[in-house]
């Protein structure tokens, strides 16, 4: 019972932090220097993971494929598998999951330690509403950023696959067919709709990790219980929101 | 108009009313503790009024309602005749809380920290602005501190520049939690120069919280001592000179009595 009624009070807050920081917007021409921070560190601590990670998944996912199509015959095929999964599936799962991580993570622990050490409770003598400064930037910065971060994560994860599908002897492909069929079976619609779900798990993730450290009550060591919680929670959100999202939008 | 009602503003000729401020039968409860007991008491616009007490008797939970970031559980607190448990409160009187351990942003320099107020509420240009965070920075002798971040600072100089930046919003009340605890008996008499200062020359109505007995008897024009959550004593300095109440006595100089040590006689 209690864990249940936990679970409902953080979307409660949750919910209530996002129409706090919509409310807000308006205030984003003149913390347009914060806005850019935030893109700039999401940007800067994600991206070269994401880089890595997308390259090595685009090359297993190709590998694997490879392996199936021995027997099976068409290896074309392979070129779109890698295509469709990385798109609509696995590079925005895997941003989102970096982001929780990297993001995600820094997002509470310095939240929390706002709050631990008073300094939320002076910005509210100062009259200046935390969710203002430091949310709401935040929030526009992530939604700006993801399609970014999955478009580079698609296309070197794409890129991955051609090279592993290329210089595997039991594939060996040339990457004019392995992006042939990519091209002819599909569209941009595909890549749409991983955006799509990107953008859900980014905004969604920075809200919560948000939330999670303006929350935060106590002592110092509160501060790393925040951070956990807040990661956990992020990925938790991530892989139950992506079965909703593709089932919506399926 | 007589000016020691009035607050000075530091930066400019400007006068605006100094504020009072009327703790009214004010109790809370964290849950099943009680805090504060039907506390009650008046702080006169333009005076300096210090709050003593021993260490979790409600001290920093009473300057918290003050500002708004406690809600009362019953009673009352009244910031220049308006409710300050309302928002609105917080817009119409410009109250400035120097907190205990400083509350400085720890990742902005000390300049940014005292700049981050009037940008925030964008009163002036940045040429103004910094104008004014350069004179609140020599108020208090804190020039070559500007660069500087809240981690290399001493523990003086943070508490220096927590009264700074307050100061930076110009405030019509100020409230200090424990303004010279932790610190050296020179930077304490100070700090307590600079209270009485900002007071004198600005007319700032202020509220501090302290355990320091010298700094109380220089300063403090009146003075209220809360013990367990109530309120045992109010009065000015002369007064507190000679407390009648031995509770009070024994807080203002306990005796140091080896033969028969306070830890054992809580044992019985
Ligand atoms: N947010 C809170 N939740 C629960 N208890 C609190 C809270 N804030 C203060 N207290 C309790 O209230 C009492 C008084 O605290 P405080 O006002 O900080 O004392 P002090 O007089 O030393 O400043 C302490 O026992 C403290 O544990
Ligand atoms: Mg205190």
């Amino acid at each position: 019972m209690k864990p249940f009624v936990r679970v409902l009070e953080g979307v409660g807050s949750t919910v209530q932090l996002m129409v706090r920081a919509a409310y807000f917007l308006p205030t984003l021409p003149r913390q347009f220097g914060r806005f850019i921070d935030q893109c700039y560190l999401i940007g800067y601590t994600t991206l070269p993971i994401v880089a890595i990670l997308s390259f090595f998944i685009g090359s297993v996912l190709a590998l694997q494929a490879g392996y199936a199509a021995q027997n099976l015959g068409p290896k074309q095929f392979i070129g779109l598998l890698v295509g469709l999964s990385m798109a609509r599936e696995l590079a925005p799962v895997m941003v989102a999951v970096l982001l929780a991580g990297r993001v995600g993570s820094a997002i509470a622990a310095e939240l929390a330690s706002m709050k631990v050490y008073q300094e939320i409770d002076a910005l509210e003598t100062m009259n200046i509403p935390p969710v203002r400064m430091l949310v709401m930037p935040r929030l526009v910065a992530v939604v700006v950023m993801m399609p970014v971060l999955t478009i580079i994560a698609d296309l070197v994860g794409w890129f991955g696959g051609a090279i592993v599908a290329k210089y595997t002897d039991f594939i060996a492909i040339e990457p004019a067919s392995y992006f042939a069929t990519m091209r002819q079976y599909m569209d941009f619609g595909d890549v749409m709709n991983g955006l799509v779900k990107a953008e859900a798990f980014g905004f969604v993730v920075v809200l919560v990790c948000c939330n999670i450290g303006l929350n935060t009550r106590g002592g110092p060591r509160e501060i790393g219980a925040a951070v956990t919680r807040a990661v956990v929670t992020s990925l938790i959100i991530i892989l139950v929101l992506d079965y909703f999202v593709t089932k919506a939008l399926s | 108009m007589s000016e020691s009602t009035h607050t000075t503003n530091p930066f400019s000729a400007v006068q605006t009313p100094a504020v009072g401020v009327k703790i009214q039968h004010l109790s809370k409860s964290f849950g099943t503790v009680e805090v504060l007991k039907d506390v009650s008491f008046e702080v006169q616009p333009g005076e300096i009024f210090v709050l003593m007490g021993p260490s979790g008797s409600g001290k920093s939970v009473l300057l918290k309602h003050i500002v708004g970031l406690e809600l009362p559980t019953s009673g009352q607190v009244l910031v220049d005749g308006k409710d300050a448990a309302a928002e609105e409160t917080r817009e119409q009187v410009r109250m400035a809380l120097v907190f205990q351990a400083g509350a400085l942003f720890n990742s902005l320099s000390v300049y940014d920290n005292l700049a981050l107020y009037p940008r925030e509420h964008r009163v002036g240009k940045e040429s103004e602005i910094r104008e004014k965070v350069m004179r609140a920075l020599q108020i208090l002798s804190l020039d070559n501190a500007a660069a500087k971040f809240p981690s290399e600072l001493s523990g003086g100089m943070r508490k220096r520049v927590a009264i700074a930046r307050a100061l930076v919003m110009e405030p019509q009340l100020m409230l200090y939690d424990e303004p010279t605890s932790e610190l050296d008996p020179v930077m304490s008499a100070t700090i307590a120069e600079i209270i009485a200062t900002l007071k004198e020359e600005y007319h700032v109505t202020s509220i501090v919280v302290s355990h320091d007995r010298d700094l109380t008897l220089a300063i403090g024009e009146r003075v209220g001592i809360l013990m367990g959550g109530k309120l045992l004593f109010l009065g000015n300095g002369a007064e507190l000179r000679a407390p009648k109440d031995p509770k009070i006595a024994d807080f203002l100089s306990p005796k140091i009595d080896v033969k028969n040590p306070r830890f054992r006689q809580l044992e019985t």
